[in-house]
């Protein structure tokens, strides 16, 4: 058995693809999606609707024009202008300064400012609506410096079309998701269909080793390697983008190690199914990587799905894995309020080992 | 027939593969250390017996006891005291020549000490002493099968099957492969062995001819060559397989 996975790590340690696979594909994936969605924005177009038409409203709204994040597209006259602007796509936001800016401002050291956002795209939308708000504290703070009265400017924001930024900072989750899937069952899968194409698999069949033992030592491996990648990637999000684990961390990572064992058995379900490298890993890019983004809620907000699709997410563990990994992550709760999730993923992974232990034929048919 | 040195014993093996018989109700025995050689044209049903004789394939019916254990029942007994060698080459090609010892050596539970004993043993029959730490990929093919044949000896089977142990392989290296074959044999395991090379056949002691799945001749060569009137394997093999064809 020792032996059996002392073998397994020389295999993927001597294999330049497994390797970049499993310690490349990580890094690059954090790096990418992260970058990708935390890129600086700039030259936003939006389009001011200004009620006050006052000396501090100008002042502001030059601000922010000035600031080469934005330009203008457009000054409205009216609110019923807003969804049209947005529908055409001229705007990705629009700024409301109510009436009386400059007076309820130096009267009452209290105004109003509306943002709202084409939530569409929601991270941009996120992005667009914390740098709109960014200048308006600092021009607030300005204002406290040069008349040394305590004032405030309520920002007060609507995102149009997503309301609830279903995706935002789901990346982190996402890509350790989208990771130990592919790590796990692609990786189990392909190996040992390799050894079936080599023909080693019916040496260890005629062995006196069982299908457990087999399929233990196949997997085994890739479990440790599967949880040093989710390590990795949780290390890459705290240093790179400074995203913490606001829960425990040993429960994410103990529901990271049931994840693991769910998406190991169902590779060696593939496995099972697939007789040749090839088809394992056509199996597994198309059955398992393309649900796994699109129908995860990873990428697309589940709530805006057709209530089909809607069901068939149900059945995709990686949506109920995203969930957990959310929940600890960014709300920081514990099992008490994951424990649903938690069950049914428990569920698949008995389901998937039973399957595979059924269909691992210790004799060739 | 049902004596102690009978270490295979097969009575009416077939196995249907849907309609079709691979194998149509196989009778034979294999002596105690014998070289028994099990000869036939691609896809006369050989691999499908061979692979049955291992627990690779479950036959349809028949009685087959292997090192004097029951297939179906005694599975693991089986298992512990055969060996084979498959078609395909069998080893890691990305391991070293000792690693590829020590695994196979774990899995039939060999101690630390009895596979260092044995891989000094062997590499120094074969002369690869220089080569333990090789990658396997990088060795000749007569070498990797020299040493696949080693490997599935390690454990002492009772037993080894070979099927077409020699396969691409140059004539000196088949010559070499023979030498350890008889050595095995006369150490007292037995041996069974497949092959489509005609001259080989001639080195074993029985020898089954199957045609269309079923076993038409078994002898010595000599009295095969005797009843068909030819002078070699070679001529026995061709009346046989074209009186079906």
């Amino acid at each position: 058995m020792k032996g059996f996975i002392i073998k397994e790590f020389f295999h993927i340690f001597r294999d330049v693809r497994s390797m970049v696979i499993l310690f490349g594909m990580p890094l690059v994936q954090v790096l990418v999606f992260g970058f990708a969605i935390t890129t600086e924005i700039k030259d936003v177009e939006i389009a001011i609707l200004d009620y006050s038409r006052d000396h501090l409203s100008q002042e502001l709204s030059n601000k922010i024009l000035s600031s080469e994040y934005f330009i203008l597209a457009e000054n409205l006259e009216d609110e019923g202008q807003i969804e049209s602007v947005f529908k055409a796509g001229k705007v990705k936001e629009v700024i409301i300064f109510r009436d009386n800016f400059a007076r309820n401002l130096e009267k009452e050291q209290h105004a109003a400012i509306h943002i709202i956002a084409d939530a569409s795209d929601p991270n941009s939308a996120n992005i667009i609506v914390n740098y709109t708000t960014g200048i308006i504290r600092s021009f607030m703070l300005e204002k406290i410096g040069e008349k040394a009265l305590p004032i405030e400017i309520n920002t007060e924001y609507k995102m149009l079309f997503n309301p609830e930024l279903k995706s935002v900072f789901m990346f982190i989750p996402g890509i350790i998701t989208v990771l130990l899937m592919l790590v796990s069952a692609m990786m189990t899968s392909i190996s040992i269909a390799r050894e079936k194409e080599l023909g080693t698999m019916e040496v260890l069949l005629v062995s006196p080793l069982n299908p457990v033992q087999i399929v233990a030592g196949k997997v085994i491996p890739y479990v440790f390697l599967s949880f040093v990648n989710a390590i990795t990637i949780l290390l890459l999000a705290f240093f790179v983008f400074g995203m913490p684990v606001q829960g425990s961390i040993i429960l994410l990572l103990a529901e990271s190690l049931l994840f693991i064992i769910m998406a190991l058995a169902l590779g060696i379900f593939i496995s099972t199914v697939s007789g040749s490298q090839q088809t394992a890993m056509m199996i597994s890019m198309f059955a398992l990587m393309l649900p796994t983004i699109l129908l995860s809620g990873f990428i697309f907000p589940i709530e805006n799905m057709p209530e089909v699709l809607q069901w068939l997410c149900n059945l995709m563990p990686t949506k109920w894995f995203i969930i957990i990994v959310k929940d600890i992550m960014l709300k920081g709760v514990g099992l008490t309020y994951i424990w649903k999730e938690t069950l049914i993923i428990l569920g698949m992974t008995i389901f998937f080992i039973v399957l595979s232990v059924k269909k691992f034929k210790i004799r060739l048919e | 027939m049902h004596s102690e040195e009978h270490i295979i014993r097969v009575e009416n093996l077939t196995r249907k593969f849907g309609s079709f018989t691979a194998v149509d109700k196989l009778n034979f025995y294999v002596n105690k250390g014998e070289i028994f050689g099990f000869l036939g044209a691609n896809g006369a049903g050989k691999t499908t017996a061979i692979r049955i004789l291992c627990g690779l394939l479950l036959p349809t019916s028949g009685k087959i006891e292997v090192a004097g254990f029951d297939i179906y029942r005694q599975t693991n007994k089986v298992k512990q005291n055969i060996g084979y060698m498959s078609q395909k080459f069998s080893l890691y090609e990305d391991m070293t020549v000792a690693e590829n010892f020590r695994f196979y050596g774990g899995i039939y539970g060999l101690s630390r000490k009895d596979i260092r004993e044995k891989i000094s043993y062997y590499l120094h029959k074969l002369r690869l002493e220089k080569k333990k730490n090789a990658i396997i990929k990088s060795l000749p093919l007569g070498w990797k099968q020299k040493l696949a044949f080693s490997v599935a000896m390690m454990h002492d089977p009772k037993v080894i099957f070979l099927d077409e142990p020699t396969g691409g392989v140059d004539p000196v290296t088949r010559r070499q492969f023979w030498e350890m074959i008889y050595e095995a044999a006369s150490a007292g395991t037995t041996i069974f062995v497949t092959t489509h090379y005609m001259d080989e056949a001639e080195y074993c002691q029985r020898v089954s001819i199957m045609v269309d799945g079923r076993i038409e001749a078994l002898d010595t060569p000599e009295r095969l060559k005797k009843q068909f009137e030819a002078d070699s394997m070679e001529g026995v093999f061709l009346q046989l397989a074209r009186g079906h064809s």
